[in-house]
């Protein structure tokens, strides 16, 4: 009798270790083939005039798309520099991208505090912000992560973020075009951009 | 002859510049710590952080280690670090930054910097301010940050470099 269960408890351990193998690799064989990810897509957002824009609104431009938030001091302003001076190298053929740094920290980063902000870098750069809802619509089209980090006994409104730094090149149809690092020099990024216009 | 005199008096004050030139722009002492050149970015005005950025080096034998900053620019001043990790950028406080025995630590863009939070007023282009490092070892030190232009890269300290 003891046996009968020993043997019925044999099988369904082999039983349930077999469905999970062939789940690892079902799961394995879908990983290899991951569907093509869209990166970018449609957004609501605030210039930093605080007229409403949507994606749609930049068609028929190329566009330069980075997150960030004003109070970051270190990466931030160098990478709008970078575009910046980019833009600069790439002399008339600037007219046709259009920079935006969208803000993954609306509740600080006002249209009057973007517009403080991003004339600093360059004429074109325009700064968007949003709801906070508005932000997250356009950080997940974008698959952009950002998150909030408070130190230990600071003030509510006193925090730094965590947010992924790309740059992004969007066609002048509002589809991906191709990805720099924040850390691209202006000279490079400058011809990388020239190679797609 | 006047003009002779005049062109090798010329001379020498052109070779003397490159080592006038590493000693000067805000070279400071501190034990066997030297500060060279620290700077910081001019802030847009409704801007409530800055950085400040610099090369600490050691002539001693033995590491020496930055455990403190102090300003009156901003209410909270620290030692900062942004770090990428899979593409997110990452920013917080560190306690320290150490200084290897004979050798440097730098604060540069994307990397360790000196941390202002909740800036008093905007830093503006071409002005200055102090700043006070406290070490381990050596003593506590004031330097002058110069400000540069808002999106500058690097401050007179990469001009330095040979």
């Amino acid at each position: 009798m003891q046996r009968r269960w020993l043997i019925l408890g044999l099988i369904a351990v082999l039983a349930v270790s077999a469905a999970a193998t062939w789940n690892l690799v079902h799961t394995v064989k879908k990983a290899s083939t991951p569907p093509p990810v869209a990166i970018g897509g449609p957004f609501n957002l605030v210039d930093h005039n605080a007229g409403p824009v949507t994606d749609a609104d930049f068609r028929g431009r190329y566009l330069l798309v980075f997150f960030g938030y004003t109070y970051c001091p270190d990466v931030c302003p160098k990478a709008m520099q970078t575009i910046g001076v980019a833009l600069d190298q790439l002399g008339k053929d600037a007219a046709k991208i259009r920079p935006l740094f969208i803000s993954v920290d609306p509740e600080r980063d006002t249209p009057e505090v973007l517009k403080s902000f991003v004339k600093n870098f360059h004429p074109s750069l325009t700064g968007l912000t949003g709801s906070p809802r508005q932000v997250q619509a356009a950080a997940k089209a974008y698959r952009v992560y950002y998150g909030k980090v408070k130190e230990d006994g600071g003030a509510k409104d006193e925090y730094l973020m965590n947010h992924s730094a790309g740059l992004y090149l969007m066609g002048a149809d509002g589809k991906f075009i191709t990805m720099f690092s924040h850390n691209t020099t202006p000279e490079d990024l400058a011809a990388k951009i020239r190679k797609y216009l | 002859m006047k003009k002779a005199t005049l062109l090798i008096a010329a001379i020498a004050v052109a070779s003397l510049f490159p080592a006038a030139r590493s000693f000067a722009a805000g070279d400071t002492k501190a034990g066997n710590i030297t500060i060279s050149a620290p700077w910081a970015r001019a802030t847009f005005a409704k801007a409530k952080t800055a950085a400040a950025y610099m090369t600490l080096n050691n002539s001693g034998d033995k590491a020496d280690t930055l455990i403190g900053v102090k300003s009156a620019i901003a209410q909270k001043t620290g030692i900062h670090r942004t770090t990428m990790e899979n593409g997110i950028m990452k920013m917080g406080a560190v306690g320290s930054i150490e200084v290897p025995a004979g050798g440097m630590a730098m604060l540069k863009p994307g990397g360790h910097h000196v941390m202002f939070m909740g800036l008093v007023q905007p830093l503006k282009e071409g002005a200055n301010f102090p700043l006070t490092l406290v070490f381990a070892k050596a003593s506590e030190v004031t330097v002058t940050v110069q400000i540069l232009k808002p999106g500058a890269m690097g401050g007179a300290a990469m001009r330095h470099q040979h």
